[in-house]
């Protein structure tokens, strides 16, 4: 048995060696042991950053597995879902699977950047950590957006209408904007297409890039350390080894989240609540629209406070008006890192944390009125 | 000066020219002072010809440009009211000349007064010269006739039934005629009267769809077959090729009307066929007639009965998947097929042949088997897709609960 190991550990000596001799891993290595995370009450928080690409991991295992089967257009595209669903072998678990990773990932994503807000992770040195993680939530919901209209059924098409309408308030380019987005005036065929490409080369593209960017500038950097430590003495801090304590502690939370997609999956393969997607009807452009037409969860918020505005809000339309805001108040989200000049010297600014409350307040409230009006 | 004799020329030209239209139909100014709101002058304008540019003298003659109602009594062509005899001659005046009616309205045919004669109610009136029966204004009334698509009008499908009751359910009127006053009520209650009068289903027949209208008569025992048939085609087809046609033409049986009645027509049921009461083939047959009726009768029944069985079987296990959650379209779309084939194997029942019968319920039964089967594989997929997250939920766990002890160990 012990001869065994033995021949073991040197086979695993032997290929670290033949591996190191030409690519000169050993510092890697080193830097890896060195890696520390600080250990705190909400060191919970860390892991929501690799739930969140786990679950990207699992999309594009699941979306490559689509992919062979999925057949962009008018008059495929619904059958071919159909077709993943009710004949391949474990279609219907793959777009299961796919979907609620897709919404999870979401809610992840979301849990992940407020944590980091109301942590204020993201001071001074990580303003680019921050940006460049709200580069990736932006892409996520290009994603959720243009994935929606590929099974090309009545909901998803009545919502890309609505969707896309909105870019086309835009004033001076909201009209060519639309006409790109669509292919043409209309959401026919072609939107399929342009979306299909967006979804799933495009897009993945973008956020390989943006995901290796987030995920150097993490490693560099390490884990960002609560704001009440500032003033805490170095014999006070704890931490843990990143390698392998923190990456075993990770891998146990991507098994329980793993376990949780699976049950899902199973249990509700066409989702449950307001993370529905069932294929229902095929979309007919000349059938009237269904009663009630509703994006996915994640742009509920951003629906209804546009539908709560008046046509006309001064000299501009209130669609327009709404636009602007959000797109106002989106930057300054995004730029917040730049407006904060006060929590990387140890002090919680009162302004953020009271913009980051009215933010979610107004998210969680517009909503919640979204699924109850309609 | 010489302008101003012009102008007052004009001027007085104009007013004369409206004087003499204004005088035009006297007839109403006259008859709508004294008559109440249901009188003809007040009615008239709800009528199609007054609608088309008639007026009251086109009909009745005289001048209505006289004031004074004695002149115009005395005045050239004034015929005042037909008689309930003169009436159908008289509309025909119009409605049988083709190259008038063209102008007016082409699409409506001119052989409504030679189909009339050859009505019922024509023989009474001009054989009999029986004037209860009924003429033109009967059934479209006197001075609103409207256009017979129109909801208001009493030819429009909706109101026929109510049209032709007037009279035909009216006992005392028409005890004289010795003929039953119940059809109205009788068509109401049938599956016709229902689907024309409470879905408003316009394709459904009302009387005179099967009577004829301006040729109305009872339709035939023979021509039965051939009145059904109009909107029954295959049904009719099957009996007429059936050993039933000769046999009921021999015994002077009413067709269609034998098994089904002919007012109150209800919606057949499967108990209708069979060796046994309430099917009404033991009406004729009984065992040891000389002919296989009953024996063809079992076995049509016995097919339908298993047909039907099966495929409510089909339908149940079907639902069941269906409740699970699982995608069941191509099952339902086959069980579509089965229910066609159901309604063909009840209409091939009108060929009395129970080969034709057995051969189509046993293509239904071989389409709801593989129903019930692909229903019940998913129902097992459904069970199959549980284990398998048993067993994968297990290993994960059995995996993590490994890891924590490998962390807790680094610890």
């Amino acid at each position: 048995m012990s001869t065994n190991n033995s021949q073991n550990d040197s086979f695993v000596t032997r290929a670290y060696q033949w591996v190191n001799e030409r690519y000169k891993i050993d510092a890697l290595v080193d830097y890896m042991s060195h890696k520390a995370v600080p250990i705190h009450k909400h060191s919970a928080f860390y892991y929501l950053g690799g739930i969140s690409l786990f679950l990207f991991i699992v999309q594009v295992v699941t979306g490559i597995l689509l992919l062979m089967y999925y057949r962009p257009g008018a008059d495929s595209a619904y059958e071919s879902v159909q077709f993943i669903i009710s004949t391949v072998s474990f279609g219907w678990l793959v777009r299961a699977v796919h979907s609620w990773s897709a919404n999870l990932m979401i809610l992840a994503a979301f849990l992940h950047m407020f944590t980091v807000f109301f942590t204020y992770a993201y001071r001074r040195p990580r303003e680019l950590t921050w940006l460049s993680g709200m580069g990736l939530l932006g892409l996520a919901m290009a994603f959720g957006f243009s994935g929606y209209l590929l099974p090309w059924n009545e909901l998803a098409y009545f919502a890309t209408r609505v969707g896309t309408g909105m870019a086309g308030a835009l004033p001076v380019i909201g009209d060519e904007l639309l006409v790109i987005m669509r292919g043409g005036e209309e959401v026919t065929g072609a939107t399929i297409g342009r979306f299909f490409g967006l979804h799933v080369a495009i897009l993945p593209g973008l956020f390989t890039v943006l995901l290796s960017v987030h995920l150097i500038f993490v490693q560099r950097q390490g884990m960002s350390e609560p704001i009440e430590w500032t003033e805490k003495p170095e014999s006070e801090k704890k931490y843990q080894k990143f390698f392998p304590n923190f990456l075993l502690k990770d891998l146990l939370v991507w098994l329980i989240v793993l376990n949780i997609l699976a049950v899902l999956a199973v249990l509700f393969p066409d989702g449950i609540g307001v993370m529905h997607w069932p294929l229902g009807v095929k979309a007919d452009p000349f059938a009237p629209p269904p009663a009630v037409i509703r994006p996915e969860w994640y742009f509920m918020f951003a629906f209804q406070a546009l539908k709560f505005l008046p046509a006309h809000i001064l000299f501009i339309e209130g669609e327009l008006f709404g636009i602007i805001v959000f797109s106002i108040g989106g930057l300054i989200w995004a730029l917040i890192p730049f407006f904060d000049r006060k929590s990387h010297t140890g002090k919680k600014p009162k302004l953020v944390f009271w913009f980051g409350v009215l933010v979610v307040v107004f998210i969680i409230v517009m909503t919640i009125l979204g699924y109850i009006l309609e | 000066m010489k302008n101003n004799i012009i102008i007052w020329m004009v001027a007085g030209l104009v007013a004369f020219a409206v004087s003499a239209l204004a005088q035009d139909n006297n007839c109403l100014t006259c008859h709508q002072d004294f008559e109440d709101e249901d009188g003809p002058a007040h009615k008239i304008v709800r009528d199609i010809h007054y609608q088309k540019g008639l007026l009251c003298n086109d009909c009745h003659g005289g001048d209505p440009t006289l004031e004074d109602m004695d002149d115009v009594r005395n005045s050239k062509g004034y015929h005042g009211v037909p008689s309930h005899f003169e009436v159908p001659k008289f509309c025909a005046s119009c409605h049988s000349n083709a190259r008038y009616m063209h102008e007016h309205n082409p699409s409506l045919p001119t052989d409504q007064f030679d189909k009339y004669k050859t009505s019922k109610h024509g023989q009474l009136l001009f054989g009999k010269k029986d004037t209860k029966v009924a003429n033109c204004v009967s059934c479209h009334s006197v001075h609103e006739i409207g256009d017979a698509k129109m909801p208001h009008s009493s030819t429009h499908p909706l109101n026929v039934a109510k049209t032709c009751g007037k009279c035909h359910a009216d006992p005392d009127y028409m005890a004289e005629y010795n003929i039953p006053t119940t059809q109205v009520q009788d068509y109401l209650e049938s599956v016709h009267g229902k689907a024309l009068n409470e879905d408003h289903d316009l394709g459904a027949p009302t009387c005179n769809d099967c009577h004829g209208n301006h040729g109305a008569a009872p339709p035939g025992v023979g021509s039965l077959a051939a009145v059904c048939g109009n909107c029954h085609a295959f049904q009719a087809e099957l009996f007429n090729r059936s050993p039933h046609k000769e046999a009921f033409v021999e015994n002077d049986f009413p067709m269609c009307e034998t098994c089904h009645s002919n007012h109150n027509i209800k919606k057949p049921t499967d108990e209708m066929v069979g060796a046994e009461e309430p099917a009404v083939c033991v009406r004729c047959h009984e065992s040891g007639d000389g002919t296989k009726g009953l024996e063809t009768a079992a076995a049509m029944a016995e097919s339908i009965k298993e047909l039907v069985s099966v495929r409510d079987e089909a339908k149940a296990v079907l639902a069941n998947a269906q409740q699970k959650g699982m995608m069941t379209t191509d099952e339902e779309f086959a069980l579509k097929d089965v229910e066609q084939i159901l309604i063909q194997t009840r209409t091939l029942v009108h060929s009395f042949n129970k080969d034709e019968v057995v051969v189509k319920a046993k293509e239904g039964l071989e389409k709801a088997k593989i129903v019930e089967e692909k229903s019940t594989s998913l129902i097992d997929e459904y069970f199959f897709r549980r284990k398998g997250l048993i067993i994968s939920s297990l290993f994960i766990t059995i995996l993590a609960i490994g890891l924590y002890f490998k962390i807790r160990k680094l610890k």
